[in-house]
């Protein structure tokens, strides 16, 4: 049985906090110039711009891209022939993100929910954890920004609804949320499972990097239908009017109970952050 | 596109010349303020209470910054979204003489009245373009507050901070004329 050290884990979350604020994925990076490039309105083209500057100071300067650094969303995949030596895996984790947060002067957002008060470091995180064969241990840190993750929207719909039915919910969220998650957005969607695993999909979906289709060929039509019909909103880039209003859209499914159809439409700003680590 | 230059603080004039999709690089003193300080705010002025600020004629921008790094003036600080200070907001319109907003997405009814009614605007800056907007700004100072942490109410000086015009005096809204002119049915 392999033995990983808690001060490798925590070092590894410290690092991948800040390398995920400071660091925009490739994937988000090209969306932003083919949207600059297809972008038909000004002020939008105007704003596509800004953002890839932006995104060159935050990588260039390691500071982070937005104010908003986001509450530490972490997918941990756990070998199972792999052991812990000097401590609790969610505790190493947990102590990852509050040096991280520290280190990088990332801004901390996490806080009471009934008095509102900072808890200080960032911390807690919120941890998924999954056992899976072998014996590596993978970790993504998702930065996830509130003002997106406010936009978000979970419906138990009747099956009778089908496809068409969870399209109409999805892009109504989006319609509805308008300017207010910083579009160009990417559109995390779960479909299937219950009420938990739903909205977990949806969250998963916004791993998937930008651009890359479904492997399940149904699921890649919807996704592909879904993100035209998002962008004829018309929302576009800062929500002033435009073609760009998604920079892609990603469908997770998972069978569900035969009286229940759920769908789970979660929203990621441009902002879309995530960044993994093999150990 | 028309561009303003302005500094603030900012007069009926001022604002009279800004329509809706209209650029504004804005200089000078603005505040900050998101949820937690303007409930404290609000509050004071219910009681009958003075401000620890004076927002007559003067801006807040919605936002809570990042922590400054070592020899920076302050760290990423790009705007909130706006519509969780809609509940406050009028009442620092109405009561306090505020003239400008400064944050991201939609306002609701009785902002853009009270906006209407006592001549203020919302200005819109780029959501997500933190790392690019704190480089307009000079100076911050935390002047309310300090305890709350990236909510407590900082005086920043800026120096043509790129913002659009969202909601002027006239009633216009640019959120909803811009969907209007780029949405296929
Ligand atoms: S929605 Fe995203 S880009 Fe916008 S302020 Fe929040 S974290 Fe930043």
């Amino acid at each position: 049985m392999r033995v990983i050290d808690y001060q490798e884990i925590v070092d590894a979350v410290a690092k991948l906090c800040m390398e995920g604020n400071f660091d925009l994925g490739q994937d988000v990076l090209n969306a932003l110039h083919r949207g600059y490039e297809t972008e038909a309105s000004a002020p939008g083209k105007d704003i596509l711009n800004q953002l890839i500057k932006n995104a060159e100071i935050a990588r260039n300067e390691q500071v982070p891209m937005c104010q908003d650094c986001g509450v530490a969303v972490v997918f941990v995949e756990m070998g199972q022939d792999l052991t812990l030596s000097g401590g609790y895996i969610n505790d190493a984790i947990t102590d990852g993100v509050i040096k991280g947060y520290a280190e990088g002067y990332l801004r901390k957002s996490m806080c009471d929910p009934f008095t509102r008060k900072n808890t200080g470091n960032n911390a807690p995180p919120i941890i998924h954890t999954q056992i899976v064969p072998g014996e590596n241990l993978k970790i993504t840190v998702a930065p996830k920004g509130g003002g997106s993750e406010n936009m978000s929207a979970i419906a138990m719909l009747p099956p009778s609804a089908g496809i068409e039915g969870a399209k109409q919910f999805i892009i109504e969220r989006v319609r509805q949320a308008g300017p207010n998650p910083c579009p160009p957005i990417v559109v995390g969607v779960g479909i299937g499972g219950n009420f938990e695993t739903c909205a977990l999909l949806a969250k998963k979906a916004l791993l998937r990097d930008i651009g890359e289709p479904s492997p399940i060929k149904e699921v890649a039509e919807i996704e592909e239908d879904l993100l035209k019909r998002i962008n004829n909103l018309g929302i576009g880039p800062g929500g002033l009017g435009g073609r760009i209003t998604a920079l892609g859209v990603a469908v997770e499914v998972y069978p569900c109970h035969i009286a229940s159809f759920p769908v789970a439409v979660n929203i990621n700003c441009h902002a879309a952050r995530h960044k993994s680590i093999v150990l | 596109m028309t561009v303003h230059h302005l500094t603030t603080p900012l007069t009926d004039a001022d604002l009279a010349n800004l329509k809706i999709g209209d650029q504004v690089l804005l200089s000078g003193v603005v505040y900050t303020g998101r949820d937690a300080a303007h409930k404290r705010l609000v509050d004071l002025v219910n009681q009958g209470k003075e401000l620890p600020i004076d927002l007559e004629g003067h801006v807040i921008y919605y936002v809570g910054p990042a922590p400054a790094k070592p020899g920076q003036v302050i760290g990423s600080a790009g705007p909130t979204t706006s519509y969780r200070m809609d509940a406050y907001a009028p009442t620092l319109i109405e009561q306090k003489g505020l003239k400008g907003m400064i944050g991201k997405g939609s306002r609701n009814d009785q902002v853009k009245e009270a906006m209407v009614k006592h001549k203020a605007v919302y200005f819109g800056a780029t959501g997500g373009a933190g790392a690019l907007l704190a480089k307009c700004i000079k100076s911050a100072e935390v002047i309310a507050y300090p305890e709350l942490g990236p909510e407590a109410v900082r005086k920043l000086v800026v120096e043509d901070l790129p913002l659009t015009v969202i909601n002027d005096i006239y009633g216009g809204d640019l959120y909803e004329e811009g969907v209007k002119k780029y949405r296929i049915e």
